[in-house]
């Protein structure tokens, strides 16, 4: 590891600023769960590390039932899931959160690490699109919005820009009758990396007898997490049913160009999001109807 | 301290009252590893250290046509830069020499080419970067069975093939063929009613031990070095050291630090010569730490192998033949543990007509080194699921088929000897026993698998010294490395001798200034080998003593004796002397008293442990994802001297075997790049993953040993991948012959991909 500058601001300005002052030389640190490993491999090389876990506005995790919930891109993972409000509104959120990595490693990772370390695998991100989540970026120029849905561009890469910092993500309120559910495929019950991952999100009409709305998000099948767009199209007005999330989870797995790699094979990948879009797609709307499914993550 | 006796009845009846053998007294150490103050081998610290880097090959077969270290040399902080010019001339194997630092050809990807010592070791790993190598890339052969073709690139162009003719006069990647033959295997396949024949391979697996290889060598002004390494033997080490560097062993002290995991991986040396070399040329103490992309590239894993297995039974159950044909990858330099495979593939069983034929076999991948049981895992996973299959075919109960056709006392091995008293009988009558074998399953897509395994016990040669203490506590020093608990193990013994508490008794291990040769903590020795040199030590201490107490008494030492509790003389009714009172009177009877032992273990005729494994595993047969729902491993340990930690041994193996049947692997892709040089893709399993364990201890004493040990530590992860494929076969219907069974690899067989 090559020597650099550490950095730990207190006010977003400030980590705006050192951010802008060394351009493509600066990184931003959250909980270092990616960084530090990358930095350790030579993989990234970088002057000044700007710790952002001090910074208010990154810190924050809060819930109102008009606004939904905001998520400090630092906040560490096990906040989020010990938060009674996210387990009670967001359980498909939860379902994401809460198998990254382990107890340790979840003290200190972050929901913005995860999004802008912008991994093909990363758990968090199906599952924060299928539940429409927004990112707040900022900069000395000022702030934009992105859909957590447009926010990576590739294989760690990111719609940042230098100098540009994720604040925040918003989830929406939860909505009446909707449920989501993500899970993973690994071989390991923990401290793996998804061979595959779905997220899928419903919303019941008010009889509760179609689906008004629906979403499904995949991870690992594509250079980015993928929203799988006509899969939930297919959902919307039908009957739940075995045959409509049969056909939805054909249709997911037609899209994406799963690789053959030592995690898994191309093959593999596209069998397993079969399997894993029906069963995420069948958790949703046990929980869209109120009622819990079982405790499995695959 | 007082523990209390095991308390489940053993197998077997007690022979003798013993009061410390069975105990469970806490284990040396445990508590400063716990707290985080037992010193393993990258804590190491001196004044004025420096901090050593290798510089690797990146290809897995080169020729090396220039190595220029100027421009590294004179980087600010770099202290010295080592290459294979540095080695004595003409000191030590040339494999060995070359393993160390590569001298013509580099042969895997991670062969070490130079090394740099620098102020800190992330100045060290800048300058590797200035190293200038000049390759000639070679094509690379990776898999044992293309390394065998008469084609295939060659790794040494001098490797000629040894076999029972002789040498063969071409070269070749097959450093040697092995053969065994028992009876006539043509006549026995004649015989049988049922054949069953099955190929199997397994790749590469990586020991997995969690702290890195880490040595610091410090030369003294005298010309004599001093090295601290984490390893399973100093001796080794310092033989090695003293082969490579052309020095005295006398003048080479190896300090063996307390180590974090070694399962044989440790049993090899990778930087210490570095260490000394780098040292050398700085003036100053090397401290070099291995990363663990490093450990998982370029240090010991297994062989992968390719098995194929042909065995026929008669109808009346009897196993008549069985062939083995065993070709297992040595990794770069030749020396894989297909002789143990080879040994251990029929061990089990009496079988009339056999043959095995064994193949040694170079590839460009790192050398292979020791895994517990060595070889023996890849071969019982191939044997046992033709076992299994015959067993089904015939309609006979698994586990009464082993019955039938298992050895026993005289029986004859494949390979040669016959069997001295071994508990094969008594481990499957209590698996039968077991409610385990007979419970329901309890749910779909579950299946029940068992396998049964035999690994030797290797005595080696150890030393033991015990000293008494003027307040009768007495200080026990050993060679061998604490590996696995096992110093507590060989310390209850001497107590047991002696007389004593285990309190009583302080056990260290001894740097190799300090003790005579002992062999490395490996082969189900430790508690077994240098248990018998510490009960010969502390019979010798009470010799002495005897001797002591017959000179106060003024009577003749044949007539005085010592019962564990006093020592009494015949002669005189009145006398009666307690180990402490005695020790008292040491300084003021002839000075002090210390006893002695040091032995050759593999003069006693050999036993070995069997162990017959139930596994019930669930499969989601959707995805592939193998479960194991309950384990249960019966095993015959000889006496459990301390039975938690016998239990510990059996639970880790099970684990470890766990690893290799489900997740574990080292995957190399065609250019011989390893693709999975992380835990993250090297899949260990997480506590998540291993289901609570049952041990079964099954004590049948082993003759040669005066309380009756064996060896148990690696038998318990021989049979694991077999009883797992074995349960696998009954929800699939397919038999695996591959490891690892990964889920991708349950849905191939199954047809789902
Ligand atoms: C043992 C282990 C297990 C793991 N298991 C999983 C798993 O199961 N699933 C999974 O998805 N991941 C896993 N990971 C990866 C990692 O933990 C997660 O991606 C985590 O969410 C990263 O968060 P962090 O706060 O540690 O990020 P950091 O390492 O601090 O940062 C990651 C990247 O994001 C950048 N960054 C961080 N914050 C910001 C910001 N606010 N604005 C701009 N850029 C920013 C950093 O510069 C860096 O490039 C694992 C990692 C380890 C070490």
């Amino acid at each position: 590891m090559k020597p650099f500058q550490y950095r730990a601001p207190t006010l977003l300005g400030e980590a705006l600023s050192l951010l802008a002052s060394a351009g493509q030389r600066a990184r931003a640190l959250a909980g270092g769960t990616d960084l530090l490993v990358q930095m350790r491999r030579g993989l990234i090389n970088a002057d000044l590390i700007v710790d952002v876990k001090k910074v208010f506005e990154l810190n924050r995790l809060d819930f109102d039932p008009s606004d939904g919930l905001t998520i400090g891109a630092a906040v560490p993972l096990c906040r989020i899931c010990e938060s009674p409000e996210v387990a009670q509104h967001y359980p498909g959120l939860v379902d994401a959160l809460s198998i990254i990595g382990s107890v340790a490693v979840r003290s200190r990772a972050t929901v913005g690490g995860n999004l802008c370390n912008a991994a093909p695998s990363a758990d968090s991100i199906p599952a924060l699109i299928v539940h429409g989540a927004v990112c707040t970026v900022a900069s000395r120029e000022g702030t934009r919005q992105v859909p957590v849905a447009r926010f990576c561009t590739g294989p760690g890469q990111t719609v940042l820009g230098p100098g540009e910092l994720l604040v925040s993500v918003r989830v929406p309120p939860p909505r009446p009758r909707s449920g989501a559910r993500y899970l993973r495929f690994t071989p390991r019950y923990e401290m793996d990396i998804a061979v595959v991952g779905v997220a899928a999100w419903l919303e019941l009409s008010e009889g509760l007898t179609t689906i008004a709305n629906a979403r499904i998000a995949l991870g690992a099948v594509a250079p980015t997490p993928l929203l799988a767009v006509e899969a939930g199209a297919s959902l919307v007005g039908r009957t739940p049913s075995a045959a409509a999330f049969a056909e939805a989870a054909a249709l997911a797995q037609s899209i994406g160009a799963p690789i053959s790699d030592v995690r898994g094979t191309a093959a593999q990948r596209r069998h397993l999001v079969g399997i894993l879009t029906r069963r995420a797609l069948e958790g949703a709307l046990q929980r869209a109807r109120g009622a819990e499914p079982d405790g499995r993550q695959g | 301290m007082s523990t209390p006796r095991d308390e489940r009845k053993p197998v077997t009846d007690e022979p003798v009252s013993l009061r410390v053998i069975g105990t469970r007294p806490p284990l040396y150490g445990a508590v400063d590893k716990v707290l985080g103050r037992a010193v393993f081998g990258a804590d190491v610290s001196l004044p004025e250290l420096l901090h050593g880097k290798v510089l690797r090959s990146p290809h897995a077969h080169a020729r090396i046509l220039s190595v220029d270290t100027r421009r590294a040399e004179g980087y600010p902080g770099v202290h010295a830069v080592v290459t294979a010019r540095d080695l004595p001339e003409g000191a030590g194997e040339q494999s060995e020499r070359d393993n160390t630092l590569a001298g013509d050809k580099v042969l895997y990807v991670g062969h070490p080419i130079a090394a740099i010592a620098a102020e800190s070791p992330h100045i060290a790993e800048e300058a590797l970067a200035l190293i200038d190598v000049q390759y000639e890339v070679l094509p690379p052969v990776l898999d044992v069975r293309r390394a065998m073709q008469a084609d295939a690139p060659l790794l040494h162009e001098t490797l000629r093939t040894w076999s029972l003719a002789g040498q063969a006069a071409s070269s070749s990647n097959v450093a040697e063929h092995l053969q065994h033959v028992k009876g006539d295997p043509e006549r026995g396949f004649a015989e049988a009613d049922v054949i069953v024949e099955r190929s199997f391979t397994t790749t590469m697996v990586h020991q997995g031990y969690i702290e890195p290889h880490a040595s610091t060598a410090l030369w003294h002004p005298d010309g004599s070095l001093t090295v601290w390494t984490c390893t399973q033997g100093a001796f080794p080490v310092r033989e090695h050291l003293s082969s490579l560097l052309d020095l005295p062993m006398a003048r080479i002290r190896v300090v063996p630090t307390e180590i974090g995991g070694g399962f044989g991986g440790k049993a090899s040396s990778y930087v210490d010569v570095v260490a000394a070399l780098l040292a050398r040329k700085a003036g100053r103490p090397v401290k070099v730490v291995m990363g663990r992309d490093e450990v998982l590239k370029a240090t010991g894993p297994t062989p992968g192998t390719f098995i194929r297995v042909r065995m026929g039974a008669r109808r009346d159950g009897r196993i008549v033949a069985a062939e083995a044909e065993l070709c297992y990858e040595a990794g770069a330099y030749p020396g894989s543990s297909v002789g143990s495979g080879a040994d251990t593939i029929f061990a089990c069983y009496d079988i009339p007509n056999a043959r095995v034929d064994g193949y040694d076999v170079v590839v460009n991948k790192p050398k292979t080194s020791s895994y517990r049981a060595p070889g023996a895992t890849p071969a019982v996973f191939a044997v046992e699921q033709v076992v299994d299959e015959l067993a089904e075919r015939l309609c006979i109960d698994s586990l009464d088929f082993r019955l039938l056709n298992c050895a026993r006392e005289g029986t004859r091995r494949v390979s040669g000897q016959p069997y001295p008293r071994v508990g094969f009988v008594e481990v499957l009558q209590a698996a039968k026993a077991h409610p385990h074998y007979s419970e329901p399953l309890g749910g779909p897509n579950r299946g029940r698998g068992i396998a049964f395994g035999y690994w030797g016990n290797w005595a080696g040669q150890s030393c033991c010294t015990i000293s008494v203490n003027a307040d009768g506590t007495v200080s026990l020093l050993t060679g061998s490395v604490d590996v696995s608990g096992a110093l507590t193990g060989i310390a209850m013994q001497a107590a047991e001798e002696l007389g004593l508490e285990l309190r009583q008794v302080q056990a260290r291990v001894a740097d190799t200034a300090s003790i005579g040769y002992t062999d490395v903590s490996a082969g189900s020795r430790t508690t077994f080998g240098t248990g018998l040199a510490a009960i010969e030590a502390a019979r010798d201490v009470i010799a002495q003593m005897r001797a002591r107490a017959a000179r106060l008494w003024g009577v003749p030492v044949e007539t005085v004796s010592y019962d564990r509790v006093a020592f009494t003389t015949s002669v005189d009714p009145t006398q009666r002397l307690s180990f402490r009172e005695l020790a008292a009177q040491l300084s003021a009877t002839g000075g002090p008293v210390m006893g002695r032992g040091n032995l050759d273990g593999d003069v006693l005729r050999r036993g070995g442990a069997p162990g017959l494994h139930i596994a019930d595993v669930e499969l989601d047969p959707e995805t592939g994802k193998v479960t194991v729902l309950r384990y249960t491993a019966v095993q015959d340990v000889g006496r459990a001297v301390h039975p938690g930690n016998v239990e510990g041994q059996i639970k880790g193996g099970v684990a470890q075997g766990i690893g290799w049947a489900l997740y574990e692997g080292c995957f190399y892709g065609e250019d011989g790049q390893l693709l999975n040089a992380t835990l993250l893709d090297n899949k260990l399993p997480t506590a998540m993953d291993i289901p609570a364990v049952e041990p079964v201890i099954v004590e049948v004493p082993d003759p040669v040993h005066p309380y009756g040990v064996r060896g148990a530590g690696e038998t318990p992860i021989v049979p694991v991948a077999g009883a797992i494929a074995n349960a696998l076969y009954r929800i699939t219907g397919r038999r695996m012959e591959r490891l690892p069974m990964t889920p991708a690899y349950v849905l191939e067989r199954m047809g789902v991909i």
